[in-house]
């Protein structure tokens, strides 16, 4: 086991929890223990890196099978067929002969060098050349952006020593990209499944809908029940269409075919359907020819038929009306030989379908349950983009093909090998791109997403694992429905209950369980062989007839939706199909449900289906035996294994529904099916930080998961050798007291996020009060809560037109023989020095660009002059040189990166948190002798408000604490476990402290650091773990008295980091209103803002200019007046466009002599 | 009304401190002026005397412990506050950093290497040493210099398959033990041989390094009290508990009185056999209990105050708990650089100082 080290073989050794080979073994104890062989195989982000797989092996390849041939229009002799293609090793792009060539590139090298981490995609062609085959191999096309731990990355299979070499972090989940020196993740994203037929219910109706997706295009059909007609409705038509119609334009059925193969025998069904029959009536449409005509007259001009009918003969809408139903309406059932039945039932389905619901509104799909959706990879994504940028390929590859075969006189014979890489950078640039800026576009779908890949967050360990399983829902953040943003049964185990953002994205922005899984494409052409020869009693669905299909006690084997077959025996049916599954027959991710509402049995094997592994049950009796475990323990088996032999078998949601799951093995009666193999396990790995969730309020957790991403600690093993633009770190993290198995799953316990404070719950001092906490400065002296930042100041070297670059220029010296001030952290190389404090506008690049950066036709030399562009360092407070990085680009320019540190103690106003939603800021640092102490000594790091308990009812907060204490006083960390549902119990914990001398409920004596007196009250103490949250005073404190303006306005700037004011806004406008204060608002809007002086022409009322009106050609009338320089701005600008603005004006306190004419008016003339 | 003078039991109920299942009653000592009507409770320097008394329980060089007896609660909290914070001791607090190859920052070695504890010759470090002036140059009578260059290299002895770093490497662990004291001037005199500035834990790992990482700093060390910073305090912690009482006011007996010890830390309780005498004595409960087990009470200083007698129905009315007011069992833990037992004599002179100092100001305040 020693190979593999890979982080598990702490929880797989024999002596894990300190139990030995020799203890017995209950499965009920320990079948915890396939998570971690679970893990071992699938990993944390296994969905990721799986998917990714599958497309850079498999999908990769049919896609270009589906569009292997080039063929000439101009030249029907020549060809292009592309046989074979292959995705590489990750190389450097900028490799070449001179230079270590094609040598390997490690994803730490790109990271700091800002390069793609990407690897050469290589294709088989061959082409015909005087009548023979040629055979060209291995011509590079394009670059693939490569997975971090996929198939085609070096880390894959890495041990520790390899990983460690490639000074890569062992724990790093993977599954992202680096793109230009920043790690990419392409989120999951949530959709309702494709070509499903989901029926839906509105104010008009009844509608099913069916999303069709094939390699050629996407598009949706509805048929829709509208006042008791049925109608079809699809993109490409111009008005809903009578089903009857198109039932009829599919041809070869009677009335009575129709009929039957809708309604089956039921009369009710065939009541409403006679109502769609008069409209075909009415439309005079009796043969298939009317039908088809009928339709072909109201499919849409354009669209997707467009390039086709171009500058060719109008068809008849006979063709039409065939060309939409064949490859437009429901295109994901292909018609083979013009059979249309199959195309028939299927739409026969969706109308009895929507028959069925508009009788019993229990019958309508909900779009909510997890069972309907289908989540989209990374791979699937990028197959899109790549099958549409392959095609882009293709299309130019052949218009070059054409071009040269339209020349008259050619000299040689055409050899496409050498187009082939200048257009696949088309490639390389689409999907590149596409990662960097997150804009999925792929034009024959229609689709233009944004917001698609984010920056892997690093600001810990967990925020960078809580994005590789985060799932995005396409829903719209701004509509006020509740549906899909509740918690949903269905998603029970298989996203988390707790881990999702508060605010606008809650509930839409979700999270996989631990062990979840999600599938890839398993392949329909095993299961279908299968299904026939399964049992005997199952027929083609295309040889039966509506009759036979709607028989009582007739159940229809859907796959993937499709109808395919037609059995009496559904029971028998699944439980040999399960039995197939069981012996590996067929994949294990192929799912089977029977659904006893519809008389249908569906099979699903497409990707993106979520499911999770159980252990099988039968005969209430669990598959999972002690001796399984035994191997288990002694690595002699895997998870692989046991889902071989049919002890665990993976469940998607649907099929869970027709499964018994026991909890536990207590649980398990006859009846069971399954049994859980972990239930803490429903929650992710961001929620399984928390010790006891179950004890709490469940926001409280919630809560918790947002800021668990916020805590400060160690990142990952490598993070001193990272340079990211924004990096915390934790001087000395621990790992928690109180930890919980999904802890140790996830390695937090090798990279946490915070410290185990010893904390009392008193009141203390009054600067504790909203949730405010008081430190002990001792404890912060000694180190608690001190962490680090580092920032990251980068510059590229530019190279210019005139052949000149940007270079690096020395210090200026100043009259003493030493660098000037704004230097003095510059080395002679003008980079800073490493090591070296560094202030407030001192230089840290000393970079200089020439003067002269135009290119010269005619061959003048231009300026030598170079002046300087520097690098400061903005931030008030100071920080010391930490890294200096010289590199190049893969563009061969020079890249410069320092890297600056600070290291923060703990502050008053500094975030900390707790793991139970409880946040609050640090109110007050006391001296360690003003702190209260225990009969033992002990004196608290922090001490909290009661007052956070009752409202907040985070019970398991006081459990950790419990726990933890008598983990500590004992000596055994042990008993430190809090996991969701299989916790210790407490009685217990407070046995252990009652042996150790505290008191059972861990509140303990305690004597008043200040008087010297006991505390009237025992003080609840113990050990928390708290973490230390980013948000930190130092970053946010702010306050100017007088400082820049904007330009335009001359009012204050906005933001911190422009120095800016603080606004009075609009309401405190309002209250200074309200109030009167009249003076105050003045001063506050005006004076203190933008307050100019202008001389207006009291005789025009236009603006003057050093008390000369140009209007009025004079100086007599003009006046000075104090007004909002915006105001100013605003009439200057109105006078632009041409808007006169004029001002009169009149003293608000006249002289009493010179009586003025004027009324005290202000107005506009517009 | 002619006041009557208390009892000598009801001046004994004033000592204690009320031990209850979910409170403290009687916190605050009551024995000060007027607040008896018809007593006098003035504070007399002879009835002081005369009820003072200092037990040392312990006086180990790292760890004491002591009783100071019928004092105040805030005189006792004084000398605790003091000997936290206030009592003078030798750190690092410079540290120049001329080369430093590990991985650890300067600044957070610099911390690290501030709260190692040092110590020295007692004469040296208490009469020699002074306090440095600020931004006053470097004396030997106030700075101590230290050094520490380590450089971590190949071990070419080690077996060909080691992967034990320390084994691997020379200098792999950098511990307290290589810090280096140079004396100047005349600390030659003072801190030499056995009295030579060294750490008190040689073993304290400082940093971890590898081939071609090396520390190369100097530092040094100036007198600081605990208030400026925790690496002057001179003990790691100095606290105190006043006396556990323990009453049993009705007999508890039999497997109760097992009970009843078990919910006290071992020794604190003991069990007795009721004797013949106790037996045959109406009223006191032990009557036809001759030859049972019954509960007194041995040691009640060891006992923790965890009132888990206080939990069990059958012990309701049957015991009280108390603490006494003026009974201070202190625990002095020293970091090593002085001797427990030293802190507390300096803190005991320190507080004389203060209240010296006050007395002058006082004195200044009149005038």
């Amino acid at each position: 086991m020693g190979a593999n080290d890979d982080g598990f073989e702490a929880l797989l050794e024999p002596f894990y929890n300190g139990k030995k080979l020799t203890d017995p073994i209950s499965t009920k104890e320990d079948k915890y223990q396939l998570l971690p062989a679970f893990l071992k195989v699938k990993g944390l982000v296994k969905q990721h890196i799986d998917s990714y797989n599958y497309f850079v092996e498999e999908d990769i390849k049919k896609i270009v099978q589906s569009n292997r041939m080039i063929r000439s229009d101009q030249d029907p002799n020549f060809w292009i067929e592309i046989t074979d293609i292959r995705v590489g090793m990750p190389t450097r792009d900028d490799a070449n002969e001179l230079r270590d060539a094609g040598k390997h590139v490690t994803p730490q090298e790109c990271r700091l060098r800002d390069l793609n981490y990407s690897a050469p995609v290589f294709i088989d062609i061959a082409y015909p050349r005087d009548r023979m085959r040629v055979v060209r191999k291995n011509l590079a096309l394009c670059r693939m952006p490569v997975m971090l731990k996929s198939s085609k990355c070096y880390l894959s299979g890495a041990n520790n020593r390899k990983m460690q070499e490639m000074q890569e972090c062992p724990l790093d989940p993977g599954g992202y990209f680096i793109v230009g020196g920043t790690e990419k993740v392409i989120l999951i994203q949530e959709q309702l499944s494709k070509n499903r037929v989901i029926v839906e219910k509105d104010d008009k109706g009844v509608t099913a809908s069916v999303t069709s997706s094939t390699h050629e295009r996407k598009s949706k059909t509805y048929v829709a029940l509208r006042k008791d007609r049925i109608v079809l409705q699809h993109n490409i038509l111009m008005e809903p269409i009578p089903i009857i119609i198109v039932l009829k334009a599919f041809g070869g059925m009677s009335d009575y075919d129709i009929m039957e193969l809708v309604a089956g025998g039921d009369t009710v069904y065939q009541d409403d359907l006679l109502m769609s029959f008069d409209e075909a009536t009415k439309a005079g449409v009796y043969t298939q020819q009317q039908a088809l005509e009928y339709i072909g007259l109201r499919v849409k001009m354009g669209g997707a038929r467009k390039g086709r009918t171009f500058g060719g003969p109008r068809r008849n809408p006979i063709d039409d009306g065939l060309d939409a139903l064949t490859n437009l309406i429901i295109a994901h059932i292909t018609i083979k030989d013009s059979d249309f039945y199959p195309k028939a039932i299927y739409i026969a389905m969706m109308v009895r379908r929507v028959l069925m619901a508009s009788h019993n509104e229990k019958l309508v799909d909900d779009r909510d349950f997890v069972g309907n959706k289908r989540l989209e990879l990374a791979g699937q994504l990028l197959s899109l983009l790549f099958e549409d940028l392959f095609k882009g390929f293709v299309a130019t590859l052949k218009q070059q093909m054409e071009y040269f075969f339209k020349r008259p006189n050619r000299t040689a014979a055409y050899d496409p090998t050498g187009s082939i890489g200048v257009n696949g950078r088309g490639i390389t640039q689409g999907l590149t791109r596409a990662i960097q800026s997150g804009n999925w576009t792929v034009k024959r779908f229609g689709m233009a997403r944004a917001g698609v890949t984010h920056v892997l967050s690093r600001l810990s360990y967990i925020a960078a694992l809580g994005m590789m399983t985060r799932i995005s829902s396409q829903f719209e953040k701004t509509r006020k429905v509740s549906g899909p943003r509740a918690l949903q049964p269905s998603q029970w185990g298989m996203l988390c209950t707790s881990d999702t953002p508060e605010g606008e994205a809650c509930g839409l922005v979700k999270n996989l369980a631990l062990m979840t899984h999600i599938t890839t494409e398993a392949g329909t052409d095993a299961v279908e062989e299968l299904i026939p020869n399964l049992i005997s009693g199952v027929e083609r669905i295309q040889t039966q007839t509506g009759t036979e299909m709607h028989k009582e006690g007739s159940y229809i084997i859907h796959v993937n939706g499709t109808p395919y077959a037609l059995t009496r025996r559904p029971e028998a049916f699944a439980k040999a199909f399960k039995q197939k599954r069981r012996s590996g027959c067929v994949s294990a991710f192929v799912g089977i449900h029977i659904n006893q509402h519809f008389s249908a049995i569906h099979i699903a094997t497409d990707e993106g289906r979520i499911c999770r592994p159980y252990i099988i049950v039968t005969n209430g009796k669990s598959t999972l035996k002690a001796e399984h475990l035994r191997l288990l323990q002694l690595g002699k088996v895997g998870f692989e294994d046991f889902l071989r032999n049919g002890v665990i078998e993976y469940l998607d949601v649907n099929e869970e529904n027709d499964a018994l799951i026991a909890i536990s093995e207590d649980d398990i009666t006859p009846a069971h099916t399954h049994m859980e193999i972990e239930p803490f396990t429903i929650l992710g790995a961001v929620a399984g930080l928390i010790p006891f969730p179950h004890h709490n309020q469940s926001p409280r957790n919630t809560y918790q998961c947002a800021m668990g991403k916020q805590a400060i600690g160690a990142i990952a093993y490598n993070q001193f050798n990272r340079i990211d633009t924004l990096l915390y770190t934790s001087l000395y993290p621990q790992r928690p007291m109180v930890i919980t198995k999904t802890i140790q799953l996830i390695h937090y316990d090798k990279l946490p996020a915070g410290q185990n404070a010893t904390v009392v719950v008193m009141s203390y001092s009054g600067y504790d009060i909203e949730d405010a906490l008081v430190l002990n400065k001792a404890s912060l002296d000694r180190g608690f809560g001190a962490c680090q930042v580092f920032r990251k100041y980068s510059v590229e070297m530019q190279k210019y037109r005139s052949g000149r670059k940007d270079r690096l220029g020395g210090p200026m010296i100043g009259e003493d023989g030493k660098p000037i001030a704004k230097h003095r952290c510059l080395d002679k190389d003008g980079l800073a020095i490493v090591g070296s404090k560094i202030c407030q506008g001192e230089t840290m690049i000393l970079r200089e660009t020439p003067v002269d950066q135009e290119a010269h036709v005619d061959g003048s030399r231009g300026s030598d002059e170079y002046r300087p562009a520097p690098v400061n360092y903005r931030i008030a407070d100071p920080a010391i040189i930490d890294k200096v990085m010289i590199s190049d680009t893969e563009r061969n320019s020079q890249i410069i990166k320092v890297q600056t540190r600070q290291t923060r103690r703990p502050e008053l106003g500094d975030k900390f948190s707790s793991r139970h939603g409880q946040k609050g800021v640090v109110g007050t640092i006391v001296e360690h002798e003003d702190m209260p102490f225990s009969d033992t000594g002990l004196v608290p790091d922090i001490i909290m408000n009661p007052h956070g308990f009752p409202s907040r009812m985070t019970v398991g907060k006081l459990f950790e604490c419990l726990t933890g204490k008598a983990a500590v006083v004992s000596g055994h960390r042990e008993l430190g476990f809090g996991d969701a549902f299989r916790s210790h119990p407490v009685e217990e914990m407070g046995r252990t402290l009652i042996e150790n001398g505290f008191e059972w409920g861990g509140k303990d004596y305690f004597t008043s650091g200040i008087t010297g007196e006991p505390h009237e009250a025992y003080l609840f103490n113990g050990p928390i773990f708290y973490q230390r949250l980013k948000h930190m005073v130092q970053d946010k404190m702010h306050s100017r008295s007088r400082g820049p303006r904007a330009v335009l306005t001359r009012q204050p700037t906005e933001g911190r980091s422009r120095d800016g004011g603080l606004r009075l806004g609009e309401m405190e406008r309002d209250c200074l209103i309200a109030y009167g204060a009249s003076q105050l608002l003045l001063e506050r809007l005006m004076i203190s803002s933008d307050a100019t002086q202008v001389d207006i022409c009291e005789q025009c009322g236009q603006l003057g200019y050093k008390g000369y009106c140009q209007t009025c050609k004079g100086h007599g009338k003009v006046t000075k007046m104090t007004m909002p320089y915006a105001a100013k701005l605003l009439v200057q600008e109105l006078i632009s466009m041409n808007v006169g603005v004029r001002m009169q004006i009149e003293d608000k306190f006249p002289d009493p002599e010179p009586a003025l004419p004027m009324r005290p008016k202000k107005s506009v003339h517009a | 009304m002619p006041h009557k003078p208390p009892t000598q039991e009801e001046l004994e109920r004033r000592k204690i401190v009320g031990i209850n299942l979910e409170t403290v009653t009687n916190v605050t000592a009551t024995d000060f002026p007027g607040n008896y009507p018809g007593e006098d409770h003035s504070w007399d320097i002879e009835k002081f005397r005369q009820g003072f008394n200092v037990e040392i329980h312990q006086n180990d060089p790292y760890e004491a412990s002591f009783s100071l007896i019928g004092c105040d609660a805030s005189i006792a909290n004084a000398f605790r506050r003091i000997m936290i914070a206030d009592v003078p001791t030798l750190a690092i607090d410079q540290v120049f950093i001329y080369n430093n190859k590990s991985v650890i920052q300067d600044e957070v070695l610099a911390s690290r290497l501030g709260l190692i504890p040092f110590t020295g010759g007692r004469e040296g470090l208490r009469d020699f040493l002074k306090w440095r002036p600020k931004d006053g140059e470097p004396k030997d009578y106030d700075t101590v210099g230290l050094e520490l260059n380590v450089k971590c290299e190949h071990n070419p002895d080690a077996g060909p398959n080691e992967t034990d770093p320390t084994k691997l490497y020379k200098h792999a662990h950098v511990y307290a033990k290589d810090i280096v004291f140079h004396p100047q001037g005349r600390q030659v005199e003072y801190f030499s041989g056995e009295n030579a500035i060294r750490p008190v834990n040689p073993d304290i790992l400082i940093a971890k390094l590898r081939p071609g990482q090396e520390i190369d700093v100097k530092m040094h060390m100036i007198k600081g009290v605990g208030s400026n910073h925790a690496k002057f305090s001179p003990v790691a912690t100095a606290s105190y508990r006043i006396l556990p009482v323990i009453q049993i006011t009705q007999p508890i007996l039999g497997r109760d009185a097992e009970k009843f010890a078990k919910c006290f830390p071992a020794g604190v309780i003991g069990l007795e056999k009721v004797t013949k005498a106790e037996a045959k004595q109406k009223g006191s409960g032990y009557e036809g209990h001759e030859g049972e087990p019954k509960a007194v009470v041995v040691a009640p200083e060891r006992d923790t105050v965890s009132r888990e007698c206080l939990r069990h129905a059958e012990f309701k009315d049957k015991v009280k708990l108390g603490r006494k007011r003026d009974h201070f069992i202190f625990l002095v833990e020293s970091t090593g650089q002085i001797e427990s037992e030293a802190i507390f004599l300096e803190s005991v002179q320190h507080l004389k100082a203060k209240a010296k100092n006050l007395e002058k100001q006082l004195v200044n305040m009149v005038r």
